[in-house]
């Protein structure tokens, strides 16, 4: 076995030797290259990082990763992953998911993980389409979106992958933009902190069978008045020279967004991702509407939860601390076990 | 008063109560007091799939068989000589199954217009002269349970829940046993409740006395021990014995095990007894379905961990393509099928074998693994350590094919000794395998095995990546070429057959038979009584048992042409059968069943022999 280098690794020693095959201009590629360019400053060695995937143009990912992977199968990449980390925990374990991949045909493997806490980042690239079955309408897809398999129009109305996060009781929820490298890296150094499972939604553009989805939130005229840029402590408001701001309207269960010069400076809340209580978050996720208007990105919820990996570990721990024997001396101590008899 | 004393050489007894009655646990420690005796067992618990189906009806009884002899038997028995049956329930739904003469033990307190009406009985078969047949020992269970208990501190209701121990008193009583482990058991199982403890002693205590004075009784049996190879006995289940092969295989590999499970009747007893061995390192998640729970073992098999996944027959329906993705990736996986009647739910409590199909073929694509099929309760212990021992050392999924009958049927169990099990070590890559010395090669085989380097996460320098797609041979990188698809295809077949297994071994006493049985997994008990009956007939006929159904042993093809004629009885259509006649032009008879129940050894017996005469 080679010795474990101690020289600083760069973005460089990130990337394999394979040929990246995403389609020209595919969203991926500034996820993949922000990633390479951002893993080094975890300072974990590359042996112990795992990154584990489903089906999907973003499933490839692994791939592209010169760190151990698995490209796996449709939707089970969080079940996979969550075998992987409760028996190793000494791994850092990504997942790297679409969204077809984790609300459709895996949905139920990515609540699980979240309700548990398995210490998975969960990255899902939501490009609201199925990029690789070429162009299907996804389970974020907007109502009426015509496609190939819905020529008038999808009557599926659509999951809001944070709030349905939030629902299934993630402890760390957070939301970026592929085209945004700083703030996609600052949102992953968060989520890669987070002890337990960190769910990130990634805006990816398709620009195949997609294109523009996001447009609103990247264009420079227009996306200042479209995002919602979080910052923890900070007083939540946006728009040309902060002219929106959010407020938790009276009488009301969750929260709006008003012009900042009709509301007194005490009115606006000030963002705190650390609100054990879910419904903040979740009122968050609710903000934008159809149009993107209003569109929250950074880290919507980070509080401390056991995660179910340590819990898992500390059980072992506490059964093996008993244990004075040899393997084998145990073992036959077990099989001996219970009513026995001897015939001699 | 002395009691006359009588010596059999085997008794067949059947507890039979609803649901609620406890019958399960009055058979089990009845099993367990046997077992100490010495004697020979094999039992059969039969319940049904509902926790409490309607108190006193036909569809909640459930019963314990239990087959003792001062010899070696082979099966929980055909027909019972004692039935006891807790309510008119219990005796409606076996009546049909004794044989003429036997003892039948009656609560005639639950024996009232209510419960008889329940199933239909219009007058009670205790008053007409439809149990004239039988020798019917009417006894107030209930009611002298509470008489019993009158002074206990417990109430009625507990009171009257004791009534299985005074049954059970009353049985030991009847057939000598002793009890020392019952009276130690009982004050383990109620710890926590002194008084309940001293009520169910009272019970037994009470049942015993029962038969020592009354005149009802008035012969008690005593069953010898059986002549056993010396050694240290247990009683054990299937499931049980498959559990403890499993923390030996993790003992014996040096790998913690890790199971994925999702609860499913009949294999949800394994995840029980896994989740009590944390301080072997076994770690069990309670997955959130069948497809996670096989993914998690996947996983954990990826990080070096001995995966494990159990289930029964829709549980592997569901875990096909993850089946399939193992497969592909070459890692070690077991895959555990407790076998039970379908198709879909079919019947969750009934015996089958009728998924052979799909452990050989159910998945896509050109997808061979390792099956292996357990033939005792007891041997569930070494199928489960040959399945750990085939997947580690081969890099491969393995479905280990148990059913209901075997894994909730029990039997002695002589311990083995640690040190003899097999080595089971493995070593992971820790360098790079390329000629240039650099290179990590995750596809590059052992010749020998054609297994691929484990290379776990955490070793540094064999970072690699792996998938479902296609992989070029040796390197593992994505490959569309058609001729490396052919030979990567033809290599995973290879993979498989080439796994050696033992040869297949042929019990011909007489060494002339010219018709050989052949079987796998469960049936091997009620084959070879059926096979002893037929040569105590002065027949001959000869045995053969499969153990490995993928790959078959290479000696079979052989064995199989040597016999004038080929019988394969099997719990299903004919699968076996089918797989015999395709791969080996041996035109063999199928004989099957499918009523959710073992074959007995009488009906066997009787099949056999009209193959005999037509030889």
């Amino acid at each position: 076995m080679s010795e474990p280098v101690a020289v600083k690794l760069t973005a460089k020693d990130f990337k394999s030797d394979q040929e990246v095959r995403w389609c020209p201009g595919c969203g991926d590629y500034a996820i993949l290259a922000a990633i390479q360019q951002f893993m080094p400053e975890l300072n974990i060695p590359r042996e112990r990082t795992v990154f584990v995937s489903g089906i999907g143009c973003s499933s490839r990912f692994p791939y592209y990763m010169n760190t151990y992977g698995m490209h796996s199968i449709h939707g089970r990449a969080p079940a996979i992953a969550t075998g992987l980390s409760v028996s190793r925990p000494d791994l850092s374990v990504w997942v790297v998911t679409g969204d077809g991949d984790a609300l459709s045909i895996g949905g139920n493997h990515l609540i699980h993980a979240l309700r548990r806490n398995v210490n998975l980042k969960i990255l899902l690239f939501n490009n609201r389409i199925y990029g690789l079955t070429k162009g299907q309408y996804s389970p974020t897809s907007e109502v009426g979106k015509i496609t190939k398999s819905t020529p008038a129009g999808s009557a599926d109305a659509p999951f809001n992958p944070l709030s349905l996060a939030l629902g299934a009781e993630a402890s760390f929820v957070g939301r970026t933009i592929d085209s945004d490298r700083k703030h996609l890296q600052s949102v992953l150094r968060a989520a890669a902190e987070h002890e337990g499972s960190a769910f990130v939604e990634i805006y990816q553009n398709c620009n195949i069978f997609n294109d523009g989805a996001f447009e609103q939130l990247k264009d420079p005229s227009t996306r200042d008045d479209y995002l919602i840029r979080l910052e923890h402590g900070q007083p939540i408001t946006f728009g040309a020279d902060g002219r929106f701001c959010v407020v938790h309207p009276p009488g009301g269960f969750g929260l709006e967004v008003r012009d900042t010069s009709s509301v007194r400076p005490e009115e606006i809340v000030v963002h705190d991702a650390t609100v054990t209580d879910p419904a903040y978050a979740f009122a968050l996720s609710r903000l934008p509407g159809l149009d993107l208007r209003n569109t929250p990105i950074g880290v919507f919820r980070s509080v401390d939860r056991p995660s179910y990996d340590s819990v898992v570990q500390a059980q072992l721990a506490a059964a093996k601390a008993t244990v004075t024997e040899t393997p084998e001396q145990q073992l036959a101590g077990l099989l001996g076990s219970g009513d026995t008899w001897t015939i001699s | 008063m002395t009691k006359q004393i009588r010596q059999l050489d085997r008794v067949v007894i059947r507890f039979a109560g609803d649901s609620g009655d406890g019958m399960q646990l009055t058979g089990d420690r009845f099993t367990s007091e046997t077992a100490q005796l010495g004697n020979d067992i094999s039992t059969l618990p039969n319940f049904p799939a509902e926790i409490r189906a309607p108190a006193g009806t036909l569809p909640g009884v459930s019963s314990f068989q239990v087959h003792f002899a001062d010899y070696d038997i082979l099966t929980p028995g055909d027909a019972p000589n004692v039935l006891v049956a807790m309510n008119p329930a219990a005796l409606k739904a076996n009546l049909a199954d004794l044989p003429r003469g036997a003892d039948i033990i009656v609560n005639t307190d639950e024996f009232t217009k209510r419960n008889l009406a329940k199933v239909g009985y219009q007058t009670s078969p205790l008053d007409d002269d439809s149990l004239a047949g039988y020798v019917v020992h009417p006894v107030a269970l209930t009611s002298m349970t509470v008489g019993a208990l009158a002074a206990h501190q417990v109430s009625k209701k507990d009171a009257e829940r004791s009534k299985n121990m005074f049954a059970l008193g009353l049985l030991s009583w009847m057939y000598s046993r002793p009890y020392e482990s019952t009276l130690r058991f009982l004050e383990r199982k109620f710890a926590a409740r002194p008084e309940l403890v001293a009520a169910n002693v009272a019970a037994f205590k009470a049942g015993w006395n029962f038969g020592e004075t009354t005149e009802d009784f008035a012969v008690r049996y005593e069953v010898k021990p059986a002549k056993m190879k010396p050694g240290t006995y247990r009683n054990i289940t299937g499931n049980a014995a498959l559990s403890l092969g499993l923390v030996a295989a993790g003992v014996r590999s040096g790998l913690p095990v890790f199971l994925g499970a999702y609860p499913i009747t009949p294999a949800s007893d394994i995840l029980h007894e896994l989740s009590k061995h944390k301080r072997f390192g076994v770690i069990t998640v309670q997955a959130e379905d069948e497809i996670a729970a096989v993914g998690a073992a996947l996983g954990a098999s990826y990080g070096g961990s001995l995966g494990v996944t159990t289930t029964s027959g829709p549980g592997v329906a569901l875990k096909s393509e993850t089946i399939s993705l193992a497969v592909a990736l070459e890692l070690p996986l077991v895959i555990v099928d407790v076998q039970r009647a379908g198709p879909s739910t079919g019947m969750p409590t009934k015996t089958e074998q009728a998924d052979l199909n799909m452990a050989l073929y159910g998945r896509h694509g050109e997808a061979p693994v390792a099956v292996i099929a357990p033939r005792s309760p007891s041997d569930c212990f070494f199928a489960a350590l040959e399945a750990a021992r085939i997947a580690l050392t081969y890099r491969t999924p393995v479905i280990l094919l148990s059913d209901n009958y075997v894994a909730n049927g029990s039997e002695p169990w002589l311990l083995p000794d640690v040190e003899s099990l097999p080595d089971l070590r493995v070593e992971f890559a820790t360098k790079p395998n390329g000629e240039d010395g650099t290179t990590f090669l995750p596809y590059l085989r052992d010749p020998e095995t054609l297994a691929r380097p484990w290379a776990i996460p955490g070793t540094a320098g064999l970072e690699h990546r792996i998938g479902g797609l296609e992989k070029a041979d040796k390197t593992g990188d994505i490959s569309y070429d058609p001729a490396n698809h052919d030979f990567m295809v033809r290599t995973r077949a290879a993979r498989i057959e080439t796994i050696p297994v033992p040869d297949i071994e042929v019990e011909d006493p007489d060494g002339d038979a010219r018709v050989l049985v052949l079987g796998w997994g469960s049936t091997y008990g009620p084959i070879g009584a059926a096979c002893r009956g037929v040569r105590q007939r002065g027949l001959s006929i000869a045995q053969a048992h499969l153990r490995h159904l993928a790959p078959m042993p290479a000696n079979l093809g052989e064995v199989l042409r040597s016999y004038d004629k080929v019988v394969i009885p099997e719990m299903n259509l004919g699968q076996l059968a089918h797989v015999i006649r395709a791969r080996y032009l041996v035109d063999a008879i199928s004989y099957n069943q499918v009523r959710g129940l073992p074959f007995t050894a009488t009906e066997l017996e009787t099949t056999l022999e009209e193959v005999l005469k037509n030889v």
